[in-house]
């Protein structure tokens, strides 16, 4: 389908696409295996301007928004959803800056996000607080100039490889929800460690790990908004950044789409493709047209994003709860498709069905989504 | 010398149906149809009438331009470039000699060898039994390893004296480096890898057929209007003829003022880090492993087979990518095109780049888990299964037979 | 160091496939794409010029669809494209291709290095870059592995062949052809592509490169293509069936003999 992208986004659409071809596909298997962190790849991203397509042009990035991430994250995925989130996790431990930072934060962290020499990571989620970030229990207290962290931050995208992480944290608890602050922490302030690497059924690649603040000192400079905004921040952050875990989805069904077609034509049961029996034909046929619809779905929340629109919850919401349950099916039945060998770690679809998975989970659960959605539209109701 | 009347090619439009066979025909995507009517790209088309016999209604003009008549015929002899590594004459000039003698015998005329370095005048001999008429032997110190200046200069100061009709070199390293300038410096055609040489004897004229478009395609190339018309040739294609010490030769010994023997490139050292398991060029049997070896470790049962074969270790490109093996064991396109006797292809699926460095051996054998793989459309014997079952087997097998 | 680089557009060959009814080319949907080794030429020009400054130009014979091969480059980090375009120059062989790029970077000026992929994967023919060198009487290294030294006026390369490789030393200008193996080849850079876009190409017609008219195009051409045919196909021949053990020894039956004369040779 053609989605009218402009010259400047076919040519980033084809830049990622020639990288995760020439560069990911090969690699993906192995990376999967050995759950190595992707730094050869992460400096290739780098090398081709890719960290920074949604960071404005005078933060040293390419002056694109949602619409580039996605782009970029899709074609990256379609190759290796492990990978790929390595990618845009940094994307979403960026995003707090970009939305709330002032100009001198900004101007500090950007542009190395931007040009690919550090990663970023975002810090809400805890052992005791997933989907509900309201029981989170790291604290930040301030003294003098500083505020000083305490807690364990869980399953944290790029923890132990970024330089800099978003990290939400208590400063007044008695306010609940509202006392929530976000602040800028980077690798190596002392105070600030991280847990084991995380051992996981999909994107294997990608690292997750705990984040242990023990007395941290964390400079009030690094302090994004005022004390008291943690939640908007994060709330708008995942506003921004649910298409790209959408995309993330779309990506990794097409990949294994993908295969499934490459291995329909080729593999041959009673003298003849299995392509040409109806029982393949409807499966690949419905596995097309729904992944069709989650993208378009993808790329039009993420223009909506990018055209300034004040309230997309609703519509972030959507696209990667549809997405990443379109996701799921289509690398289920892509296993399918191939029967045993689907199976068999031998062969890349099963690799996808279980890259799949998460994103169902993570950014909220797709029961949050569905949530949210629902809030929305009872809120739409009342006004 | 000129072409005498042009080659040319059009489409009578009045004629042309639409049908596209000539799109379709052509090698080099030079016809596309616009409002139902063929037209061609002359910045693409090479005028080589592929096209001409396709269509069915006659709407190609093809004229193939007059043959030769200018004064060709004081260029008489085949000559064979006698390639020495070393001291050592390789076994490609010896195969060349086999197809040159056929040529020579052909067009009723004589087989020299032209023999360029240090101490040679006893290797002569042994060029004569595979075939030779004369030996132009050329002997310097300076000459002792090939060098791409001097090498040329003599050659061209040679071709310029004696007038050979037909120069055949090596498809070697050595070969095409020297070939191409020498060509360029006398004004003749050279067709490049040929794999299969003939005569028109109607013409006198040498027919030159190459693999081109990674052996998609086969082309016939002449050379009509210059001498002489000079190949290199692919190595281990043509043969040797059984050696007869009864033969005899002349040897003509030449030499040269020393700005002929001039080189401004400078032989530094010459380093061999080849060992027999890689000469992938030389080897009668080749055992390579692919992707399907799944890891780095899968060439030490590679390596194995091919030690008991006595054979080398090629691999696949992809192979080669993932870092598995060195790029100098890369058989395909983008590596080495090898002609052994017997081909081992192991856990490789048969990507058309591999097919074509590979696929003219004389026996393939072709070891895969996946049936469906294109490997099996060229293996003269298929096995389906685990290499890493099969392989063993067959080395331990072969080290029965063979008492290794 | 002003260096030029050769390159051609070439038909993505492992796209290539054969119709087996008509047994003929099927090009539709492939892909034109720079010759693969003359990517490893433009990386190397690239890494010199990283080293010593100076300037890389990237020159091309060919069609006007040529000119994105020529973009390709430059969003890699070529600085300057020129194309050879002209209905006078089709249908050359490698003879005239040769001369007719030896004559066009006569026209470009000084230059102090030319590098080529080591041939063009659809005629793999390893000829156009020694007949420059030759056409321009200047020294050639083919089957470059590895540039070893270089500096202003001479240079060391380690050139590859068939029992490993020779170390040449040679004086500036000269002529270079490249193996895979001398390096991996960068992706373009997104800022790359954009500059890629607006860059200028420098246009060279016959009537620009003084060259003798009767030396161009097919009429400049040594050799002909006489006929063009498709190769017979090689037939699968049989599938062993069986246990391993069986398979194994059927298959050692079959070849042991070929092998075992191989041996003696």
């Amino acid at each position: 389908m053609d989605y009218l992208l402009t010259e400047e986004q076919v040519m980033i659409r084809d830049l990622a696409r020639k990288i995760a071809v020439e560069k990911i596909a090969p690699v993906a298997a192995e990376y999967d295996e050995k759950e190595e962190f992707p730094w050869p790849i992460i400096k290739i991203l780098a090398e081709a301007d890719l960290c920074g397509v949604y960071i404005e042009e005078k933060y040293g990035g390419m002056g694109g928004g949602a619409m580039e991430l996605c782009l970029v994250t899709e074609e990256l995925s379609r190759a290796c959803g492990g990978i790929a989130i390595s990618f845009a996790a940094t994307a979403l431990g960026t995003y707090p800056i970009i939305l709330f930072g002032n100009d001198a934060q900004k101007q500090k962290y950007l542009p190395d996000i931007a040009s690919g020499k550090r990663l970023a990571a975002f810090g809400l989620t805890e052992a005791g607080a997933g989907s509900d970030a309201g029981a989170i229990a790291t604290t930040a207290r301030k003294e003098g100039d500083h505020y000083i962290l305490n807690g364990t931050k869980q399953w944290i995208t790029n923890g132990g490889e970024a330089e800099v992480y978003t990290v939400v944290a208590m400063t007044d608890r008695a306010k609940g929800a509202r006392g929530a602050s976000t602040f800028i922490v980077e690798k190596g302030t002392p105070g600030f460690d991280f847990g084991k690497k995380e051992k996981k059924l999909g994107i294997r690649a990608s690292a997750t790990r705990e984040l242990v603040f023990n007395e941290c000192k964390v400079p009030k400079e690094n302090l994004l908004g005022r004390e008291g905004m943690g939640f908007i921040v994060a709330m708008h952050t995942f506003d921004k950044s649910r298409p790209g875990v959408a995309a993330q989805a779309v990506g990794i069904a097409q990949g294994a789409l993908d295969h499934a077609v490459k291995y329909s034509r080729e593999r041959k049961q009673f003298g003849k493709p299995i392509s040409g029996f109806q029982g393949i034909q409807f499966m690949l046929a419905d596995m097309a047209t729904e992944l069709e619809a989650a993208r378009a779905l993808t790329y039009a929340v993420a223009r909506m994003v990018d055209s300034g629109a004040k309230d997309v919850a609703k519509e972030s919401a959507m696209a990667k709860l549809f997405a990443s349950d379109t996701a799921m099916k289509v690398t289920t039945d892509a296993v399918q498709v191939l029967g045993g060998y689907g199976y068999m770690r031998d062969y890349p679809v099963e690799k996808y069905m279980r890259d799949a998975k998460i994103t169902q989970i993570y950014e909220g659960t797709n029961q949050i989504q569905r949530s949210i959605i629902a809030m929305e539209l009872i809120k739409e109701r009342l006004r | 010398m000129g072409q005498g009347k042009d080659r040319s090619i059009e489409i009578i439009v009045d004629k042309c149906t639409g049908c596209t066979l000539c799109v379709r025909s052509c090698p080099f995507g030079a016809i596309r149809m616009e409002n139902k009517k063929a037209v061609i790209d002359y910045t693409k088309c090479t005028l080589c009438g592929a096209c001409f016999p396709v269509c069915k209604f006659n709407a190609i003009k093809f004229e193939k331009g007059e043959e030769a008549k200018a004064p060709l015929g004081d260029y008489k002899g085949v000559w064979v470039f006698g390639e020495q590594k070393k001291g050592v004459v390789q076994s490609v000039a010896f195969e060349l000699l086999g197809e040159g003698r056929k040529l020579a015998d052909q067009l009723g005329t004589e087989l020299a060898c032209v023999l360029i370095g240090e101490g040679m005048q006893q290797k002569a001999e042994e060029l004569f039994w595979r075939g030779a008429d004369k030996v132009y032997l050329v002997e310097d110190p300076r000459l002792k390893n090939y060098q791409d200046e001097p090498y040329t200069n003599i050659i061209v100061e040679l071709i310029k004296e004696f007038k050979p009709e037909v120069v055949l070199y090596g498809a070697t390293s050595i070969g095409r480096s020297l070939a191409s300038r020498i060509a360029v410096k006398v004004y003749t055609g050279l067709t490049a890898d040929c794999t299969k040489l003939d005569i028109d004897k109607e013409k006198h004229l040498l027919l030159q057929t190459r693999p081109a478009f990674g052996g998609n395609i086969m082309a016939t190339i002449l050379c009509t209007n210059y001498r002489p018309q000079m190949a290199t040739v692919r190595h281990k294609v043509m043969k040797e003829l059984t050696l007869d010490k009864s033969r005899k030769g002349q040897v003509i010994k030449k030499a040269y003022p020393d700005s002929v023997y001039a080189s401004r490139t400078k032989l530094v050292d010459i380093v061999e880090e080849i060992s027999e398991t890689v000469n992938l060029a030389e080897a009668n049997i080749i055992v390579s492993g692919g992707r399907g070896l799944g890891k780095a470790e899968g060439f030490k049962m590679i390596e194995e087979l091919a030690k008991v074969l006595g054979g080398a270790v090629g691999a696949s490109r992809s192979a080669v990518d993932s870092e598995w093996i060195p790029y100098s064991h890369q058989v395909g396109q983008t590596g080495k095109t090898v002609c052994p006797k017997v081909y081992f292809a192991c856990g490789i699926s048969g990507q058309i780049q591999h097919l074509a460095g590979m696929s003219s051996s004389d026996v393939i054998v072709a070891i895969n888990k996946d049936p469906n793989a294109p490997i099996f459309s060229v293996a003269t014997y298929g096995i389906v299964g685990d290499v890493y079952e099969v392989v063993p087997a067959l080395t331990q097998k072969f080290r029965e037979i063979l008492k290794k | 160091m002003n260096i030029i680089v050769c390159i051609k557009q070439v038909p993505d060959t492992q796209d290539i496939r054969i119709n087996p009814e008509t047994n003929t080319l099927m090009r539709e949907g492939v892909q034109s794409i720079v010759n693969p080794f003359d990517m490893y030429a433009i990386e190397e020009a690239l890494r010199i010029k990283e080293k010593l400054g100076g300037k890389v130009t990237i020159i091309s014979m060919g069609p006007e669809q040529a000119t994105e091969a020529l973009r390709e480059a430059v969003s890699m980090g070529a600085d300057e494209i020129v194309l050879m375009t002209d209905r006078a120059f089709a249908g050359a062989d490698t003879w005239v291709t040769s001369y007719t790029l030896a004559k066009g970077i006569e026209k470009l000026g000084k230059y102090d290095l030319i590098i080529c992929g080591k041939q063009a994967i659809d005629g793999d023919t390893a000829q156009v870059g020694p007949g420059i060198a030759a056409q321009l009487d200047i020294p050639q290294v083919t089957y470059v592995k590895k540039t070893e030294e270089i500096k202003e006026g001479s240079a060391r390369f380690e050139r590859m062949t068939e029992e490993g490789y020779e170390i040449i030393e040679t004086p500036l200008p000269c002529l270079i052809t490249v193996v895979k193996e001398i390096n991996i080849p960068r992706l373009p850079s997104l800022k790359g592509k954009i500059r890629a876009k607006q860059a200028p190409v420098v246009k060279l017609t016959a009537k620009d490169i003084n060259a003798e008219a009767d030396k161009l195009g097919l009429k400049g051409s040594p050799t002909v293509v006489d006929k063009i045919f498709a190769p017979q196909k090689r037939t699968g021949g049989q599938i062993l069936q069986g246990e391993t053990q069986e398979v194994v020894n059927k298959l050692v039956d079959a070849v042991k003999d070929i092998i075992i004369a191989s041996g003696k040779t």
